[in-house]
């Protein structure tokens, strides 16, 4: 370890999205290391110290050989801007600036974006569609929940300080003495290691979340349900209907909920069967719920593409306008049903986690990647870029799980570009490339071009 | 790069400067209005042409974390109304919340070239500012909720009325906005911290001993004594409320003649009993409107047909959810306020939406000062921005509005004077209420005219007898010297500045607000306030004239 010791007090980590901005860093200048995360929880750590960037590896490959960046950006522009159906993909683990410039470039090569939250929470957005939401933000929680649920995740080992900074121990304005003015219900179908802080555990058969939400709509509403649900879902009348009076007499409550529900049976109909929960629960008191997001700027992405578009993720602008839907427009289904032929990703890996045909068809594609490492996409990459790291090495906005952005406050330079500079690049060579082809088409007469698009 | 540029032969409506329908030669240079310009430059020839400034909206929602769950919430309202790309212009959606590139330009399509966004939570200003960036062509700036702050009204019912000062103008600077907006004060507390409740006077005590009343009056003095560009933005109490004209007339009293602006005053100028139907209370309203030169107003109209609620006021959301029986967000920030937003229908056969309807058109019809009344619908509450137009040719034309009320519940139409109505707006009033009278109100002395040294945002209409036609699409449109829309359409793109204001405090006031934050908000202090690389291309705007 080297003197040189640089302090960087509130940084976020961008690991989660919890997107604590209360990290204290210190940083190894002449090392380019993080040796010390004060704050940070386990995977906040981890995060920080095993950041090191690979000094000597090349910051732009076509067919992985070396070249300067400006060619690896003219090529990306071509391939791009040549291929008849290229799709955008990845984006929750870069900032707002990056991710606006991705949502442009494929607005402008009348491409297919989609992010994330297509194999996440998008089957929440779906149900956000149908029948709304109650939210709050994560301080309201520490200020006033006194009924905190989380049904289907496990924050414990995935989202780790969600218990002890927003959501459970936390002393807030009306919840003076932090946990023991809350009462924490957890609902999976796992004793997992969340189990512990909750004072009531309920663990239902697996796939039988929608029919316990339906079930506690019902007697939320007063209606009568029939002591066999227990053999239906494995939980006990008794046990919903106890939950059912904490629900309706808290003072404010919350239901937090994970992938649990979103990537189970049901999907959507899940989520939205719990989002409609806690509406109907406004009747009688103060109810909110939220899903427990994942990726440090999944929700900015959301937010970016929303804004843009009018939709969150799966759309496409082949007819030159932003169309939606899901299930054709998202991306394990363009790649699995082929109609594919480029594709554009963002610091994601989907040749590592994606089904096998959607893997397989993507292989058969030329990919422009940009992402900190090489992943098992990069290698396969036509064009591939070595960007810094969002939070550690560039500044940016990033949008905790509530919708709070955050401005990140980087540690230390990386040798590498940032992905908003490269996407910036291609946007403004496609852009060109585009308006030389309207040009040629006769679509343009004699207008001027001045347009900071 | 900004043109230098003549437009002549156009009949030039600009009533800063009392020019009246005058045929005048306007010259560009530099993105401003000039004395002259010489020969080698772009002449626009706008003979039969209607030349005024570019449009000023003054009350609207359009971008921040509010409009983008609305957006996100209605992917059936953008489906049917898409935009587009051109080779310039980026596309969008549509509906009554457009994506923010969609937003730019049909703001400039109506030749509006300015608009504020009228609803901003601190924590969101960030969102706000980058979705500005995502907004074309139209100058923009938001105004701050500050009136269910918690720690604002802890030093209220401290009476640490310096400090309280000081920390106004410590979030204005820190969120970069344009003055202060006020909501449904007091209100939040009981939604968020009682199951669901709300307060229902003026003065009504809350748990810490603080009124409605209280709030108002301390953020109308520190804004007038700090010569803020445009007053303190008022949402009353108990909007769309049966009887809450009463609450109305009693805020504009709490001015106590300093300046004030009530938002949306339609919905606030209803008579009755709660829980029954409404009556007119529009004469009473704009009576008080008329005699007191403190106030300025926008009307908040309604326009039958799809529209969004979106509000700080989330108990009202709470309420139109009833109604409406579709889907509903609320969405609270930590002590900072609620939100509400409700797809909502204004239909013609229903009782209370033409009320409303009506209320509104007698507001504009029997005001005296048109300076002081001005359009908007609340877009998209009360309707699209994209109605305005409509909204016009309802003011302008007298047999338009009278086969209008013919399609309305007459029981509600009984109920109010809008039938003996005769009044028709001039070209030079609507050239008021749209542009001249909201940069007046707002301070923005550059704007809403088109004397030399003004922005050259201006607007050329072709002349013609359909008013709706008429405003729906201007022949040429220029934004800060930029020919942007040329014979119909997009020859540039453009991205215009925020608008914002910078009042001064001591530093002293970060040391009384950090410990409230490290202890109930869920960022850190260090960073919350909004740094200046959101600002990109920005105007501040000076501090005029206090008043105590």
């Amino acid at each position: 370890m080297s003197e040189n010791i640089k302090i960087v007090e509130n940084a976020t980590c961008t690991f989660c999205g919890c997107v604590c901005d209360d990290m204290h860093l210190h940083v190894d200048v002449e090392e380019k290391k993080i040796v010390k995360a004060k704050n940070a929880c386990i995977l906040g750590r981890a995060w920080f110290s095993e950041h090191t960037i690979e000094e000597n590896a090349p910051a732009a490959m076509i067919d992985g050989k070396e070249v300067s960046i400006e060619d690896a950006i003219e090529e990306a522009a071509q391939t791009l801007v040549n291929a008849k159906f290229p799709i955008t993909y990845g984006l929750s683990d870069t900032t707002c600036e990056a991710q606006r410039q991705a949502v442009a470039i494929t607005d402008i090569i009348r491409g297919n974006i989609d992010t994330t939250t297509s194999v996440c929470h998008g089957p929440t957005g779906l149900a956000f569609q149908g029948v709304g939401e109650s939210t709050s933000t994560l301080g309201e929680v520490k200020n006033r929940a006194d009924l905190v649920i989380y049904w289907g995740g496990n924050p414990a080992e995935s989202h780790p300080r969600h218990f002890g900074r927003y959501a459970v121990t936390p002393k807030g304005m009306f919840i003076p003495g932090g946990k023991k003015d809350r009462t924490v219900v957890l609902v999976d179908v796992r004793k997992t290691k969340s189990a512990p802080v909750a004072d009531i555990f309920i663990q239902p058969k697996p796939g039988k979340d929608f029919e316990i939400l339906w079930a506690l709509r019902a007697l939320v509403k007063g209606k009568t349900i029939s002591a066999d649900i227990e053999e239906e879902t494995g939980v006990s009348l008794e046990v919903l209907q106890d939950l059912t009076e904490k629900m309706k007499n808290c003072r404010f409550g919350v239901l937090f909920f994970g992938m649990g529900l979103t990537m189970t049976r049901g999907r959507h109909f899940n989520s939205g069967a719990l989002l409609a929960l806690a509406t109907d629960l406004n009747e009688f008191t103060h109810f909110v719920a939220k899903p427990v997001r994942g990726h440090g700027n999944v929700t900015g992405a959301d937010n970016v593409v929303s804004w843009q578009t009018g939709y969150p993720f799966g759309v496409n602008f082949s007819r030159g306008f932003p169309r939606f839907n899901p299930g054709e427009f998202t991306t394990v289904d363009t790649l699995s049903n082929g109609h594919a032929d480029a594709a554009l990703i963002i610091a994601s890996d989907p040749g590592s986690n994606f089904p096998k045909r959607a893997i397989e068809h993507l292989k058969s594609i030329p990919i422009v990647v940009l992402d900190t490492k090489q992943t098992d996409t990069s290698k396969d990459a036509h064009v591939a870029f070595r960007t810094s790291t969002y939070g550690i090495n560039t500044s940016g906005t990033v949008y905790r799980m509530d919708d709070v952005p955050i401005t990140l406050r980087p540690a230390f330079e990386s040798p590498f570009p940032d992905d908003e500079k490269i996407l910036t690049g291609i946007r403004k060579r496609v852009h060109e490339l585009m308006l030389a082809r309207h040009s040629a088409n006769g679509a343009i007469g004699e207008a001027k071009v001045a347009a900071p698009l | 790069m900004a043109a230098s540029m003549r437009i002549i032969n156009g009949r030039v409506y600009d009533p800063t400067n009392n020019v009246d329908g005058e045929i005048k030669e306007i010259c560009i240079q530099d993105g401003k209005i000039v004395a002259s310009a010489g020969d080698d430059v772009t002449v626009i020839d706008a003979k039969g042409m209607v030349i005024m400034p570019g449009g000023v909206d003054i009350h609207c929602h359009i971008a921040g974390p509010k409009v983008n769950a609305a957006r996100k919430l209605q992917p059936e309202d953008h489906r049917h109304d898409v935009h587009p790309a051109t080779p310039f212009t980026r596309s969008g959606t549509g509906g009554t919340v457009p994506s923010t590139f969609a937003t730019g330009y049909r703001y400039a399509t109506l030749g509006y070239t300015t608009a504020m966004e009228a609803a901003v939570t601190p924590i969101g200003a960030r969102h706000t500012l980058e979705e500005f960036h995502d907004t074309p062509v139209i100058d923009k700036g938001f105004y701050v909720l500050l009136a269910n702050n918690i720690f604002l009204q802890k030093l209220l019912k401290e009476k640490r009325m310096e400090e309280f000062d000081q920390a106004v103008a410590w979030w204005i600077s820190s969120t970069k906005a344009y003055t202060v907006k006020l909501v449904n004060p007091g209100g939040d507390e009981p939604w968020k911290g009682k199951k669901n409740s709300n307060v229902s006077d003026i003065d009504e005590l809350n748990d810490e001993g603080l009124t409605p009343r209280k709030i108002i009056e301390a953020f109308v003095k520190t804004v007038n004594a700090r010569g803020f560009p445009h007053p303190p933005h008022i949402h009353c109490n108990n909007l769309g409320h049966s009887g809450n004209y009463i609450t109305t007339l009693e805020t504009m009293k709490t001015a106590n003649g300093l300046r004030a602006h009530i938002a949306h005053i339609q919905f606030h100028s209803y008579g009755g009993e709660i829980g029954k139907n409404p009556v007119s209370k529009a004469t009473e309203i704009i009576d008080y409107v008329n005699n007191n030169s403190n106030i300025t107003c926008d009307v908040g109209q309604v326009m039958f047909g799809k529209s969004t609620i979106m509000t700080a006021d989330a108990p009202l959301a709470y309420v139109l959810k009833g109604h409406s029986k579709g889907k509903w967000v609320n969405a609270d920030t930590e002590c900072e306020s609620g939100c509400g937003i409700v797809p909502f229908t204004y239909q013609e056969h229903i009782y209370m939406h033409t009320l409303q309807w009506a209320i509104g058109l007698e507001l504009f019809l029997l005001s005296k000062d048109p300076w002081r009344v001005m359009l908007s619908t609340d877009h998209p509450n009360g309707g699209s921005f994209q109605s305005y137009p409509k909204l016009i040719k309802l003011l302008m034309d007298k047999g338009f509005r009278r086969e209008e009320m013919k399609r309305v519940n007459q029981k509600a139409l009984i109920n109010t004077i809008l039938p003996d109505l005769e009044r028709e707006y001039t070209l030079n009033e609507i050239a008021i209420i749209t542009r001249a009278g909201p940069a007046k109100a707002l301070g923005l002395h550059n704007k809403g005219q088109l004397g030399v040294g003004a922005d050259a945002d201006i607007t050329i209409y072709d002349d013609m007898e359909d008013k709706e036609e008429m405003f729906n699409a201007p022949r040429y449109v220029i934004k800060s010297g930029h020919l942007i829309i040329e014979n119909h359409e997009f020859r540039n793109d453009f991205n215009g500045r925020l608008l914002h204001i910078a009042p001064e405090y001591d530093k002293k006031i970060e040391e009384v607000v950090q410990p409230f934050f490290e202890d109930y908000y869920s960022i850190e202090f260090a960073n919350y306030a909004v740094d200046d690389h959101y600002l990109h291309d920005h105007e501040v705007i000076p501090l005029g004239e206090t008043h105590s």
